[in-house]
């Protein structure tokens, strides 16, 4: 598929790395000569130097051969124009990335529709929502709901004193039955699709499917259960920041913002005014003890330094916080904050490339069994898909134990209607079924993928 | 510096280059030669050896940099013709190594110099070989291995820069292995198209093949002893086009195929050098045409040997060794300024040329206006400071390697013109130079074939891959 990515900056070049993987013809644009040559050397795509919003630049990048044209610079207004251009020269399906909260909590209907945009994107709304999960099941490492929201993946991290350490698969069936599936574990870096003799060890990180009840009761079982964050201290008044806020206010919890900034600690004062705004330096372990972090649910590092917010995760891990989250944009240092103790770290641009790879691969197969929600499961080594059952899946109405799967896969979970299925050996795929499909190393964009 | 990854891409190379090999040992068996052994034991010596260097060097990771791109590239061109000049050697047909290996490397980097007296006692696999060399490095090997083989890299654009000429490689489409694909493809078309049309002219199988790959790499191996002057005028009319076509950036091609041809008849390199090449026949058609006499040959040996020098392949249709001083020293000058970016010629290149003369008309205006602002513009686009740099920059090495070789090269006794033109052809990959050393160079020493074929391999890459790789500093830069 040909996509051009307009703005090479963070977010652009975690999606010309990923969709370039992917083997889409990725052509990127940016301003900035360095930049570009930067791009050229570093991943299989072609570059145009220019303006997203000038139409030669655009023609230059063959808009019109298009399928996809995804504007994520800085500027909300530069990328609402360019994508307008695009779609005006010929592109079919635009991207937009929106964040700023005056176009997004009321006019972002309207400007979707008179631009004739395909999706607006906003990374920071993504990432509070991803955090918003989190904090709403502090035992887990981070928490993915599929189409449905009655189906849901957990991480969970295996401590040292975990009951499961050392337990065959089908023992822990045995010992704590009920309707789940342990459907990925992650060992040093790695993804292993596990079978029922697989033994378990502390230090993995384990990926079970199953209904949110069932989550809730299978890690009351194990001890992983803690009690939802009732207070939350926020660092850095970030947009991710105000989308949080505003997600936990309205379900009850207490937040407290630090901000160093007085103009912005006024805007959010004025935008939220059931938060406490605390203006001043969140570096300070004085102000942070004053403003009681020995006494949160919840910390979460927003600020706009990857480092600072690393730190300052490890004061509050100090204070015993029970749930630090970190935002780390860098990969490279999301790495190193993990080998220093943070468990629970989120990065708005894996979530971006995440949302708009699931976008590409549903356009590339809308013929056949598409992509219906797409998520980069333990650090990015595997993923968790959930397939439409489309008209042409040839291995329909065929029970699972005679079907012969491609190593490294998985069927996690069957949605029919109301209901959810972990599947059996004597289940069957159905037309009209959602399948939710775990793959390791592996790219699906079609169910029939699975089969080998 | 990733050296399995570095080897193991040069095993590939080798491999590949083995399997090329068949080729002319299917001709050898056509004609019933024997030299079709000496190709087959060659190339399952090469196999083996490739194989067993990929094997040995199976990548743990496929990271490459800069420097890694210019590592496989040397190395590759290196070995690559260490290897095919094997053939001659076994088969008995060049018995010394050195002449075979500046043969091969003739072939390879599309220089076309010889150092045979006689090249119809060569067998016809042979011939075929040395032609098809030309064809494999016009384009280039790795750039073929990306067009056919699994991806080498995410990074690949360091190996696609390292290899093909020009001041800014930049790719057609956003895929390295497509880019190399179209590139192939439209190469490939090219040479079956001269092929039949040189058919037609009554031109038997095996010369309008083998003209056609050494027109096509812009190399310029012969056949016969006679040269290009033994056929017809027809065909020298298509040889003639066909080498102007190779002088062109293939980008326009590809530009044409999908139909933005506005473009490229806005192009300032292909204009300019359409202008050159006019410029030139003309002032060789006034100046050669008392000795003549007829109009229509005088202005097709003009065009033709300019066209020749320029796009550095270096076939002959007269014997422009005779021609009055005035012609000489033109096409001397062209064999300096080559082809144009991005084509499968050789020389400095029309874009450098046009850039240093904008470059050159600046610096008048800003010694007349001191504080104005200038900004050179090239192809209907601003260039950066960076390029320009580069830019002259490459022009004073290369300036300088020139005089390297011409002063290697003054030990033999061949007089100044001789010398200077071989040094010149050979950096150029043109093949013929003046003098004594117009049809053959075989009369020079083993050491100063070595140094010429070193010489044609630092024209081929543009210097700074050789270079850089044979560099003491290199290795101490992990």
């Amino acid at each position: 598929m040909n996509i051009i990515v307009i703005g090479c900056g963070k977010i652009g070049r975690c999606l010309i790395e990923s969709l370039a993987s992917e083997g889409h013809n990725v052509i990127a644009i940016d301003p900035n000569p360095t930049v570009i040559s930067e791009i050229t050397n570093l991943y299989d795509v072609m570059c145009v130097c220019g303006s997203g919003t000038d139409s030669d630049t655009l023609n230059e990048a063959n808009v019109e051969k298009a399928e996809l044209v995804i504007s994520v610079t800085g500027s909300d207004e530069f990328n609402m124009l360019a994508c307008f251009l695009a779609k005006r020269m010929g592109a079919k399906n635009t991207v937009a990335r929106i964040r700023n909260p005056e176009y997004n909590d009321n006019s972002l209907g309207f400007l979707k529709y008179h631009l004739d945009l395909s999706v607006p994107i906003n990374p920071e709304k993504l990432a509070a929502r991803e955090l918003f999960n989190v904090l709403k099941f502090p035992g887990a490492l981070n928490i993915e709901t599929f189409s449905t929201r009655n189906f849901e993946m957990v991480e969970l991290k295996l401590k040292s004193d975990s009951a499961l350490d050392g337990m065959k698969l089908i023992d822990v069936r045995k010992q704590y039955p009920g309707n789940y599936l342990v459907c990925a574990v992650g060992r040093d870096g790695e993804t292993i699709i596990p079978d029922g003799n697989f033994v378990l060890k502390s230090g993995d990180k384990i990926g079970i499917t199953a209904q949110p009840a069932e989550i809730t009761r299978l890690l009351k079982k194990l001890g992983h259960l803690k009690k939802q964050a009732r207070t939350v201290m926020i660092l850095g008044a970030s947009k991710t920041a105000y989308y949080l806020a505003k997600l936990l206010i309205s379900s009850g919890v207490s937040v407290k913002i630090i901000e160093l900034n007085e103009t912005r600690c006024k805007e959010f004062s004025n935008a939220l005014p059931e938060a406490v705004m605390i203006n001043g330096d969140g570096t300070s372990q004085e102000l942070l003890l004053e403003e009681g972090i020995d006494k949160v649910d919840g910390f979460v590092a927003l600020t706009g330094m990857d480092e600072q917010n690393i730190l300052v995760s490890i004061v509050a891990s100090n204070h015993k916080v029970p749930k630090v989250i970190t935002k780390v944009n860098r990969t490279e240092l999301a790495q190193m904050a993990e080998k220093l103790g943070l468990d629970s770290i989120v990065s708005p641009k894996k979530t971006i490339s995440n949302v708009i790879c699931r976008y590409a691969r549903a356009l590339e197969n809308s013929m056949g069994s598409n992509v219906e929600t797409l998520y980069k499961i333990m650090d990015g080594s595997a993923e968790a898909l959930e397939f439409n059952v489309g008209q042409v899946f040839k291995a329909a109405d065929v029970q699972l134990k005679d079907i012969s799967l491609k190593q490294g896969v998985l069927i996690a979970g069957i949605i029919r209607g109301r209901k959810t299925i972990i599947p059996s050996g004597n289940d069957a795929i159905l037309q009209g079924d959602k399948v939710i499909v775990v793959a390791a190393g592996k790219k699906l964009s079609d169910l029939s993928d699975i089969i080998a | 510096m990733n050296y399995k990854m570095v080897f193991g891409t040069v095993g590939r190379v080798l491999a590949v280059e083995s399997v090329l090999m068949l080729l002319p040992a299917i001709v050898s068996l056509l004609y019933n030669e024997s030299a079709i052994w000496a190709i087959l034991v060659t190339a399952g010596v090469t196999f083996l050896f490739g194989a067993l260097l990929s094997m040995l060097c199976r990548k743990s990771s496929s990271v490459i940099y800069a420097k890694e791109g210019f590592a496989i590239v040397a190395l590759s061109w290196i070995l690559m013709s260490v290897f095919g000049a094997l053939p001659f050697v076994l088969s008995g047909e060049i018995p010394n190594y050195i002449d075979a290996y500046f043969e091969i490397v003739s072939g390879f980097t599309t220089t076309g110099a010889t150092i045979l007296r006689d090249v119809e006692i060569i067998s016809k696999g042979l011939l075929f070989w040395r032609s098809f060399s030309h064809w494999i490095g016009g384009m280039g090997v790795l750039v073929f291995i990306m067009a056919i083989m699994p991806k080498i890299s995410d990074r690949s654009m360091h190996i696609l820069r390292a290899e093909m000429p020009g001041h800014s490689v930049g790719k057609l489409v956003p895929k390295a292995k497509s880019t190399a694909r179209i590139l192939y493809l439209i190469y490939i078309v090219m040479t079956i198209v001269q092929m039949i049309l040189l058919l037609c002219g009554g031109m038997s199988l095996f010369d309008s093949t083998v003209i056609s790959l050494g027109t096509a790499g812009t190399g310029g191996f012969t056949v016969t002893n006679a040269g290009i002057g033994g056929y017809s005028a027809y065909c020298q009319w298509i040889i003639l086009v066909f080498m102007f076509l190779y002088g062109i950036n293939f980008n326009l091609y590809y530009m044409l195929l999908i139909k933005k041809a506005k473009s490229v008849f806005k192009s300032e390199e292909l204009w300019s050098y359409v202008g050159i090449l006019s410029v030139s026949t003309v002032i060789i058609t006034i100046n050669t045409l008392s000795s003549t006499g007829v109009l229509s040959d005088t202005v097709r040996h003009s065009a033709f040997q300019s066209v020749a020098f320029m796009t550095t392949t270096g076939f002959s249709t007269a014997n422009f060794n005779d021609w009055p001083s005035l012609s000489k020293a033109l096409l001397l000058i062209l064999m300096f300024l080559g082809g144009c970016g991005g084509s499968t010629a050789g020389g400095l290149k029309i874009s450098r040329f046009v850039l240093m003369c904008k470059l050159i008309s600046r610096e008048f205006r800003k010694m007349l206006h001191p504080t104005s602002v200038h900004t050179v513009r090239f192809e209907g686009k601003q260039v950066d400071e960076k390029t320009l740099s580069s830019v002259t920059t490459y022009f004073a090495l290369y300036m300088l390697c020139i005089f390297v070789v011409f002063i290697a090269l003054s030990f033999e006794p061949f007089g100044l013109e001789t010398n200077f033109s071989v040094a010149v052809s050979s950096f150029n990959n043109i093949g013929p130079g003046f003098g004594s050393a117009a049809s053959h160079w075989g009369d020079y020493s083993a050491v100063s074939k070595l140094i010429l074929s070193f010489s044609m391999l630092l024209g081929r890459l543009e210097i700074f891959p050789l270079l850089i790789t044979l560099s003491p500093t290199f290795k101490y830069k992990k």
